[in-house]
């Protein structure tokens, strides 16, 4: 602690004695609560006392807002003066699937000029599902002179225009994180406008824009930030520009390849290959567009330190994805399409015993004539070989009571259940009934379930499950399932820690809706469509709980969609 | 607390529930979202609403022209009749079936962008395959060599010059005798037979038709013209392409 701390704590000693306020000073809670870094850990502190409340907003620098429209900015403002980080989301995870309307709101300008005014010290800006424009962009780039990070994912409004006022203005910028976001990509100028003498950027990550950026600028880019540790790029930089860039960037921690086709030369493989394996500190791996096993090889060496891996732009082959993970033995995280198949899955129980996170993505969702991917074998394989699976999201095309059974017993720590068959309402297609007692296993066996998406036949005995044993059950997704309104009410009335709630094209009705009233109040979202409420069952609900954001929107033949965004009333629910 | 609906309930009166409140007159668009926040909200302990009731309700209901008549018209009910419309609707679905296999609008929930990514990518590599006007890059691959190559066939104005480079990428073999035109004779098969026999390595093209063809069966000019993709075939294997060959050949003389 540096002299002026000490004094200041000394102060506050002697006049909280003179004051006989507290025995505690204030500066000392401040700096002790400083240390807290969960969120969720603050607000249980803020509600202690009216010390500890403003000692914690005192010392709070970052705030993440899960659900945009529960508090205001100015709010946000009063409550927090000295914030120096925002996380921010918007609409609902359904507009992902083009299920919200265009222009529906969750616009961070509001937002924005209220920070400029408050937060003029702003660093850090991460949005999920907000709309930005280039204007907001460019506003934000000007407004802030010790901006560092800006994280984008899934949000929409902004073309590279704004990507270009960022790299122009933002002195300090270390991150640039631009994810799958529905961006205008109108050209690949953006990145020439970080200026020569720019050199702090440590996160760049272009991965999801497809136009060409100038090559020459990047390489210069990357040569002159020496701490960059993540590096993410487009399908426009091929494998020979990749390996000049990782011949000067050696340290990165994160990689995202480009294109990961082309032809080479025997000179230029090994040039590849030696580049890649000097990587000495690569934990993550993703990218790999077009990869096949002509290429994979030169992996091979980079891969032995590797955690995450994400392959789920490569449409490998069960042999390629065999031969590539027997060299990925620390591998924790792992992302895949469904061209694998069955057998690549084995392999994935065979070499990768720590494997924490599988996501196995469908190469082809939306076409009904394909018959291969994944089926329940696999993942019962990889189940019996890695026994610390906790977060899965897997589309099928089969799957079986049994199967899943299996699979939990084998794995009991599920923390995140995701499993999608996309037929929607199909049965075990073995026994031909419904997939109840799927679910059944899943919430009975992990304790822990924090996360589950349901699929496949379900009648209402899935949800009196989930509503009985889920004790930890967070967000639930339901699609084309149950029978009655009974099975909502159950879930309502059991899920003791449900905070988000998403379903679509159920036969759930105002009753059940209306069942909930009180579970709304801790919850901070929940979603209806192409369900049976009708408009009088909202203003319902919306008159019985006037605390709530209700929004309702009809179109939908046969019932109305209903689009609700529920919030909670205490507000250290929404920090 | 005061709770304005735009719209009269009709056929409303005595039972209705929503009574005492007032009908205002309001326009707002159809899930036209508010971001003036009540600025002057509570203390700074209360959670201040987004919006109040009478903002959120959405009003344009244009059900009734487009439903079936199984359907509700929610003007007209009211709060005790939930459950007889819960039943009307649950007759007109039946929730067991699954819906047709059309297409299901978000589903599977997939991404958007997710599902463009992979699309983009199958769309550039055709692309690039595809002949442009200056130039004509075909794919090589050979078996059991392990780079796939690429030519430029434009640079080439002849099966000599093509099957020379070829020669200097991989391993050596030899396109063959050509005949006085430059052009394979393919007219006899059971030549053909005994040439692909002969030969270690046979270089072997995909052309428009998506036919697999020995090269050299016609002028160089219509080879690159309808050459997509070069595979160099042992002999043994190309044997099968022979009465194709021949068969073609004879098909166009």
């Amino acid at each position: 602690m540096e002299s002026s701390e000490l004094k200041r704590s000394k102060d506050s000693v002697n006049s909280c004695e003179s004051a006989r306020r507290s025995s505690f000073p204030d500066e000392v809670l401040e700096r002790v609560l400083s240390l807290l870094k969960s969120h969720r850990d603050r607000s249980s502190v803020s509600l202690v006392c009216k010390d500890w409340y403003n000692a914690e907003r005192w010392s709070r620098t970052h705030v993440f807002i899960g659900n945009c429209y529960s508090v205001s900015p100015e709010i946000v403002a009063r409550r927090f003066p000295r914030i120096r980080s925002v996380t921010l989301k918007g609409k609902p995870r359904f507009s992902d699937f083009n299920l919200v309307p265009e222009n529906w709101g969750a616009d961070i300008h509001a937002w924005l000029v209220v920070f400029a005014a408050k937060y003029p010290f702003l660093e850090e800006l991460r949005l999920k599902r907000m709309a930005i424009s280039d204007e907001s962009l460019e506003f934000l780039a000007v407004s802030f002179p010790n901006f560092k990070a800006l994280s984008l994912l899934s949000c929409d409004g902004f073309s590279t225009n704004g990507l270009a006022a960022i790299a122009t203005h933002c002195k300090n910028l270390t991150e640039l994180d631009i994810q799958e976001n529905g961006i205008d990509d109108i050209g690949g100028s953006w990145l020439s406008c970080f200026p020569e003498s720019f050199t702090t950027l440590e996160v760049l990550n272009f991965a999801n824009l497809t136009s060409d950026i100038n090559f020459d600028m990047l390489e210069k880019l990357v040569g002159r930030c020496k701490s960059m540790r993540v590096l993410k790029l487009n399908r426009s930089v091929s494998l020979e520009q990749l390996q000049r860039l990782l011949v000067n960037a050696p340290q990165l921690a994160e990689l995202g390849t480009g294109l990961f086709s082309q032809e080479l030369t025997i000179r230029e493989y090994e040039e590849l290959e030696s580049a890649l394996s000097n990587c000495k500190n690569m934990h993550t791996l993703s990218g790999l567009w077009d990869a096949t096993g002509m290429y994979l090889p030169a992996l091979y060496l980079a891969c032995t330190h590797l955690t995450f891996l994400n392959l789920s732009y490569a449409a490998l082959q069960s042999v390629e994805l065999a031969k590539l993970l027997a060299h990925c033995p620390q591998l924790k995280r792992l992302w895949v399409l469904d061209s694998v198949e069955d057998k690549g899955l084995e392999a994935v129980g065979l070499n990768c015993p720590l494997l924490e996170e599988l996501r196995v993505f469908p190469a082809d969702p939306f076409d009904n004539e394909i018959v291969h991917g994944v089926t329940e074998a696999g993942f019962v394989a990889v189940s019996f070989g890695c026994p610390r699976l906790h977060y899965v999201l897997y589309f099928c095309r089969q799957m079986t009571n049994a199967a899943v059974a299996t699979i939990v017993q084998n794995c009991p720590d599920f923390t995140h259940f995701r499993l999608c068959i996309m037929n929607p309402g199909q049965p075990d297609y073995l026994t031909n009934e419904p997939m109840d007692e799927a679910f059944g296993a899943v919430v009975k066996t992990c304790t822990k379930l924090q996360r589950l998406s349901v699929s496949g036949l379900l009648t209402d005995l899935t949800f009196e499950y989930i509503g009985r044993y889920a004790k930890n059950l967070e967000t639930l997704s339901v699609a084309f399932a149950g029978r009655s309104d009974w099975g909502m009410q159950c879930v309502l009335g059991g899920c003791p820690k449900l905070r988000k709630l998403e379903i679509r094209d159920c036969p759930f009705g105002n009753a059940a809706l209306l069942s909930g009233l009180e579970k709304y109040e801790s919850m901070r979202s929940l979603w209806m469509s192409a369900c049976n409420v009708t408009m009088n069952g909202c203003r319902l609900l919306a008159r019985e709980m006037p605390r709530l954001n209700v929004e309702a929107r009809g179109g939908m033949p046969h019932h109305l969609s209903l689009l609700s965004e529920m919030l909670g009333t205490r507000q250290t629910e929404n920090y | 607390m005061e709770v304005g609906l735009k719209m009269a309930l009709k056929g409303g009166g005595g039972g209705d529930h929503v009574g005492g409140c007032e009908k205002e007159k309001m326009g707002f668009e159809e899930t036209e979202l508010r971001l003036g926040l009540p600025g002057g909200g509570g203390e700074g302990g209360e959670v201040v609403r987004k919006r109040g009731f009478s903002e959120t309700v959405d009003l344009k209901l244009n059900l009734s022209s487009k439903q079936d008549t199984s359907g509700i018209d929610p003007i007209d009910e009211k709060v005790t009749g939930l459950n007889k419309e819960k039943n009307l609707l649950l007759s007109a679905i039946d929730p067991a079936k699954p819906p047709a296999k059309a297409q299901v609008v978000g589903w599977p929930p997939v991404r958007s962008f997710r599902k463009n990514m992979l699309a983009a990518g199958s769309q550039k590599s055709s692309s690039d395959e595809s002949s442009g006007e200056k130039v004509a890059f075909v794919k090589v691959s050979m078996d059991g060599a392990p780079y796939l190559r690429k030519v430029d066939l434009r640079m080439y104005t002849s099966y000599h010059q093509l099957s020379d480079a070829l020669a200097k990428m991989f391993s050596s073999f030899t396109i063959g005798n050509c005949g006085s035109q430059g052009v394979k004779d393919f007219m006899n098969e059971s030549k053909l037979m005994d040439l692909l026999n002969g030969s270690d390595y046979v270089p072997t093209y995909e052309d428009k038709d998506g036919d697999w063809m020995l090269v050299g069966d016609v002028p160089w000019e219509m080879f690159v013209e309808s050459c997509k993709r070069l595979r160099i075939m042992k002999g043994t294997e190309a044997i099968g392409l022979a009465p194709k060959a021949v068969e073609k050949c004879k098909k166009r003389s």
